[in-house]
């Protein structure tokens, strides 16, 4: 198995062996790959970008060039386990409508996100009273895709606001794991695991 | 031990009549095909590719009447995406064309020929006759059925019709029905045809000359849809042929009339008038969600093939949308779908030429990570 990014092998670990899986956002494939060799998963896949999808059709994943904020809508109701949105909330247009889509085909959604409320993110803004570029939100604010910045309580906010359940979460720090009573403060990113409850 | 099979034009003739959609049958049926490859000993590992309306059999062998090398050795042959070391290969022209198959042009009983007593064919009636060609050649499941434009919609219609009979389908630059402006386009060309006086209703294969330029006309139209206005400008703009000045006549004084003359009159050397509309026709009826009660996701039923749509954003004949649209009834079917749309400038036409990254979905999507 490949070496995945923390917030993907938090996924990886805990997606039932043998689901169906649709994963938003799927980039170059690796955590389909991992998915479906490592956990005999059915992986179907959605991105942006050609030449990823390119990339994923090379590896013989099954993968639709497609846009979470547009796309979604011709999925069928509950047709997969997991819905996986991974580090791309934040890049829609509308992060509200399309958890609604993510678990309108999901019985369950993996969400991952970069936390803004973490403390890098709010030294930089303190002491320099700029945007900041981290190691996780590498891009200037001018060129990021990052267009919907959003920290660890305002995503356990949206969630309780929409009566969806928070199956399960885990905060990241690099690849360690910090509590959820410090995670607004201390995670540089969140997965979520949600259900209609 | 697997058989090696030569690389030769060969003619199947089928024993038993072609059933077909609009009720009728049709005897003596020929079918021109080629192979490539080996065939290996479990019969699974044949790729049966379609061509589009006016192509043929000869995907990498030079064509006989132009002498111009096969329409598809950029992406046919040994170590090519679709390898010929890995996959047996089969070509065939389909019914209703001139390239060998039986169609309008070939002698019917009476040993005149069919002309327009040919029965009107559908696509689902070339697609029966690859399948009894797959019969002749022992091969239960292909291994994937590939096809551009009118060859998408062949392979579509395989998929849908005789799901068990292929387990991927690799569909470039198609649809999965005519639209209106690809019924409109189409008729301008027959109605072309049939205006030419020498066109005779269709019987002018005694008469030594068929309808040249009605013939010529339809396919100066048609290879205008199979361009994109950025790929013309960029090619022809607005130069003069030959000339320093405009002659204030109706000549060619501009390149891109001079070029689809050309086209025009190659064409008809090596086209029949009536095959083209046939074909044309059997296009233009092509819906797959209507053979399946209005709902596409129907057709696709009892497949348990893979699937991978590819589209060009220059291609405005069979836009990006209409690959879409099969991709959401597939997805709705469940089944495994791949769908990309490449940048390439050339149109429609892309599928045909240089377009590296289409190399690489086809490579990777009959490799499935191999």
């Amino acid at each position: 198995m490949s070496l995945l990014r923390p917030d993907l092998a938090v996924i990886a670990a805990n997606v039932a062996p043998g689901s169906r899986v649709l994963d938003v956002g799927c980039g170059d494939g690796t955590l389909m790959q991992a998915l479906r060799d490592d956990k005999r998963c059915d992986a179907r896949g959605m991105e942006l970008d050609s030449a990823n999808v390119g990339l994923c059709v090379g590896k013989g994943l099954s993968v639709i060039q497609g846009d979470a904020d547009r796309d979604l809508a011709f999925y069928p109701d509950q047709s997969v386990d997991y819905a996986i949105l991974s580090q791309t909330l934040q890049t829609t247009m509308r992060p509200d409508l399309v958890l609604e889509e993510l678990l309108r085909i999901g019985r369950r959604a993996f969400v991952s996100f970069p936390n803004f409320a973490h403390w890098r993110v709010r030294l930089s803004l303190l002491w320099r009273g700029r945007m900041p570029v981290t190691r996780l939100l590498p891009v200037a604010w001018y060129e990021t895709p990052n267009i919907h910045h959003l920290t660890v309580n305002d995503f356990r906010e949206l969630v309780a606001r929409r009566g969806i359940a928070v199956e399960g979460a885990w905060f990241l720090s690099g690849d360690r794991q910090c509590s959820p009573a410090a995670a607004n403060f201390r995670a540089e990113h969140a997965v979520f695991l949600l259900s209609r409850g | 031990m697997s058989t090696p099979i030569t690389d030769a034009a060969q003619v199947l003739s089928l024993a038993r009549p072609l059933p077909l959609d609009g009720g009728q049958s049709l005897a003596d049926v020929r079918i021109a095909y080629e192979t490539h490859g080996t065939l290996n000993a479990a019969k699974d590992n044949a790729i049966l590719i379609c061509h589009a309306l006016t192509g043929d059999h000869h995907v990498v062998s030079n064509h006989p009447k132009t002498g111009k090398p096969g329409w598809w050795v950029r992406m046919v042959g040994p170590g090519k995406p679709i390898d010929t070391d890995r996959f047996f290969v089969i070509c065939a022209n389909v019914i209703g064309s001139c390239m060998g198959s039986t169609g309008p042009a070939s002698l019917a009983e009476d040993g005149k020929p069919w002309g327009m007593r040919f029965p009107v064919i559908t696509i689902r009636d070339m697609v029966r006759g690859h399948v009894a060609l797959l019969d002749a050649l022992g091969i239960e499941s292909l291994y994937a059925v590939v096809g551009g434009s009118m060859g998408g919609m062949q392979a579509l219609s395989l998929a849908a019709n005789f799901a068990d009979r292929t387990r991927a389908a690799l569909v470039i630059a198609s649809t999965a029905r005519h639209s209106a402006q690809n019924i409109a386009f189409h008729e301008v060309g027959r109605q072309s045809i049939m205006a030419d006086p020498e066109w005779r209703d269709g019987d002018y294969y005694a008469h030594g000359k068929g309808p040249e330029k009605g013939l010529s006309v339809a396919r100066m139209a048609a290879h205008i849809t199979y361009l994109s206005e950025a790929g013309l400008t960029e090619k022809f703009g607005r130069r003069l042929q030959d000339r320093e000045e405009k002659t204030f006549g109706f000549d060619a004084d501009f390149q891109i009339e001079s070029y689809l003359r050309y086209q025009g009159l190659a064409f008809t050397d090596r086209f029949d008038a009536n095959a083209y509309l046939y074909i044309t026709r059997a296009m233009d009826y092509f819906d797959l969600a209507e053979e399946h009660g209005g709902l596409l996701a129907n057709a696709f039923a009892k497949s348990k093939a893979r699937f991978c749509l590819v589209s060009f954003d220059t291609d405005w004949l069979y836009p990006t949308a209409d690959s879409r649209n099969v991709v959401h009834a597939l997805n709705a079917a469940g089944l495994p779908v791949s769908f990309v749309e490449l940048s390439a400038p050339y149109g429609h036409d892309s599928f045909l030429l240089d377009v590296p990254a289409l190399d690489r979905v086809v490579e990777g999507f009959l490799g499935e990570g191999r």
